[in-house]
């Protein structure tokens, strides 16, 4: 498949992965924040190829892994109304909540549907006028411009029976938390390719300004990967940190102006929970009120018990990049693809889901 | 979640295009990219085009690596 292929050659990942030992002379530690490349670096051994001077931690880069019980349980809550049905993306579904999960809810007769684009949701209410059709946003940057944009043609086609619960979630202010929490030390990012093609790049720039962080904006593919980890070994080692992009084919610094201003005629930020990071001010995309009528959180009385967190499950020191899965007692035995305790291990792109199938 | 593969655009009708990935079609939205053209090879997410890939850009990337696999061998 072209612009896929090339990138994985391996021939072509030699002289990176040489380079990189050259310079590595010194522990280097680097965190990336996106699924895509937790996962990539699980599939391809990328680790093991890497000099151990480098320490690749995984962060918070699964939006349904830092999605909150609290948001879990509403979905759920929303799950069980009468004439409801549930549009929702894949990897949400087998996610425990408090006491359920949507698996579950659908076992127990709900209506609960796998979607691939949110649009496939709208198209589930205009044929289904007897159903009222909740689709559930979740998913950074990349997503919520596509949500945006179907949320704009809900409205514009005047639907009475489809409806948004946003748990969108935006980057940037989750990363300056992190940091600030103090718990880790690190030397830079590998930031997310595809949220900066929505992005761009200046919303990073904090991160080499403020907190000198060596940042470079990364492909998922392998070659991508290596080429980005030998930019960030060059920015460690002279000292100077920036934000560069590695990704140039998919990314431009000022990012996609239209769908960052389709995202923000649907959505305002809003102050959101996320697991392991806690309360996020200004880190949540939530529907304007002129949405108010697709919004579900205001269109359904949705009232939830507190919740309530899984005994031993360390997904949010996972999240937070302060073990690795294996860090976790539970990894491998009680928690498996098969009977997941938190959803680091049900997600695609969860890090224990990546450790359990490919190994770390 | 962040999953975006490079298709090829066959065609554009008004804001939907057809999009061709390892020989499967499908029809996505391209609201979010109003510049693409036909040929363009877009990046697709949940069902839209993100973002169009440039090709000069990819062709420098590749060429990158080559250099830095010729530097090793002399």
């Amino acid at each position: 498949m072209k612009f896929i292929d090339e990138y994985r050659d391996g021939e072509k990942a030699r002289p990176i992965i040489e380079e990189i030992h050259r310079l590595a002379d010194r522990p280097i530690r680097l965190m990336e924040v996106c699924g895509t490349h937790t996962v990539s670096i699980a599939r391809y051994g990328l680790r093991k190829a890497l000099p151990e001077t480098i320490e690749l931690i995984s962060g918070p880069g699964c939006p349904v892994c830092v999605t909150s019980n609290g948001d879990l349980d509403k979905a759920i809550s929303l799950a069980r109304i009468p004439g409801a049905a549930i549009a929702t993306f894949g990897d949400m579904v087998r996610v425990p909540g408090s006491d359920s999960s949507l698996a579950l809810e659908r076992a127990a007769g709900r209506d609960v549907r796998v979607v691939y684009s949110p649009l496939d949701g709208l198209k589930m209410a205009e044929e289904n006028p007897q159903l009222r059709v909740i689709f559930l946003g979740v998913g950074f940057e990349t997503t919520a411009p596509t949500v945006a944009a179907t949320a704009l043609e809900a409205k514009n086609r005047g639907l009475k029976n489809f409806f948004i619960f946003s748990a969108h979630k935006t980057v940037p202010k989750a990363l300056k938390a992190l940091l600030d929490l103090g718990e880790i030390k690190l030397d830079g990012f590998l930031l997310p390719g595809h949220v900066s093609a929505i992005i761009g790049s200046l919303p990073y720039e904090f991160l080499a300004e403020h907190y000198a962080l060596a940042c470079v904006i990364s492909g998922f593919e392998p070659l991508d990967i290596l080429q980005s980890v030998l930019m960030l070994a060059r920015q460690v080692k002279s000292r100077r940190p920036r934000v560069e992009i590695q990704y140039k084919r998919g990314v431009r610094p000022q990012g996609n102006p239209k769908a960052m201003e389709i995202m923000a005629q649907a959505f305002e930020p809003s102050d959101v929970e996320w697991r392991g990071l806690g309360l996020i001010p200004g880190s949540g995309l939530a529907l304007r009120k002129e949405f108010a009528e697709l919004d579900a959180s205001r269109a359904f009385d949705i009232r939830v018990a507190l919740a309530r967190e899984s005994n031993g499950c360390r997904c949010g020191d996972v999240l937070r990049g302060l073990i690795r899965p294996e860090g976790c007692a539970l990894f491998g035995n009680v928690c498996t693809p098969q009977k997941p305790v938190g959803p680091c291990m049900v997600s695609f792109e969860g890090s224990c889901a990546a450790a359990y199938k490919y190994g770390s | 979640m962040c999953v975006a593969i490079p298709a090829r655009v066959k065609s554009i009708e008004g804001l939907t295009a057809d999009v061709e990935v390892g020989g499967v079609s499908r029809k996505i939205s391209v609201q979010l990219t109003p510049e693409v053209q036909r040929d363009d090879y877009v990046l697709v997410h949940a069902g839209f085009a993100i973002h169009v890939i440039d090709e000069q850009e990819a062709r420098e990337t590749m060429k990158l690596f080559e250099e830095l696999g010729a530097l090793e061998n002399d």
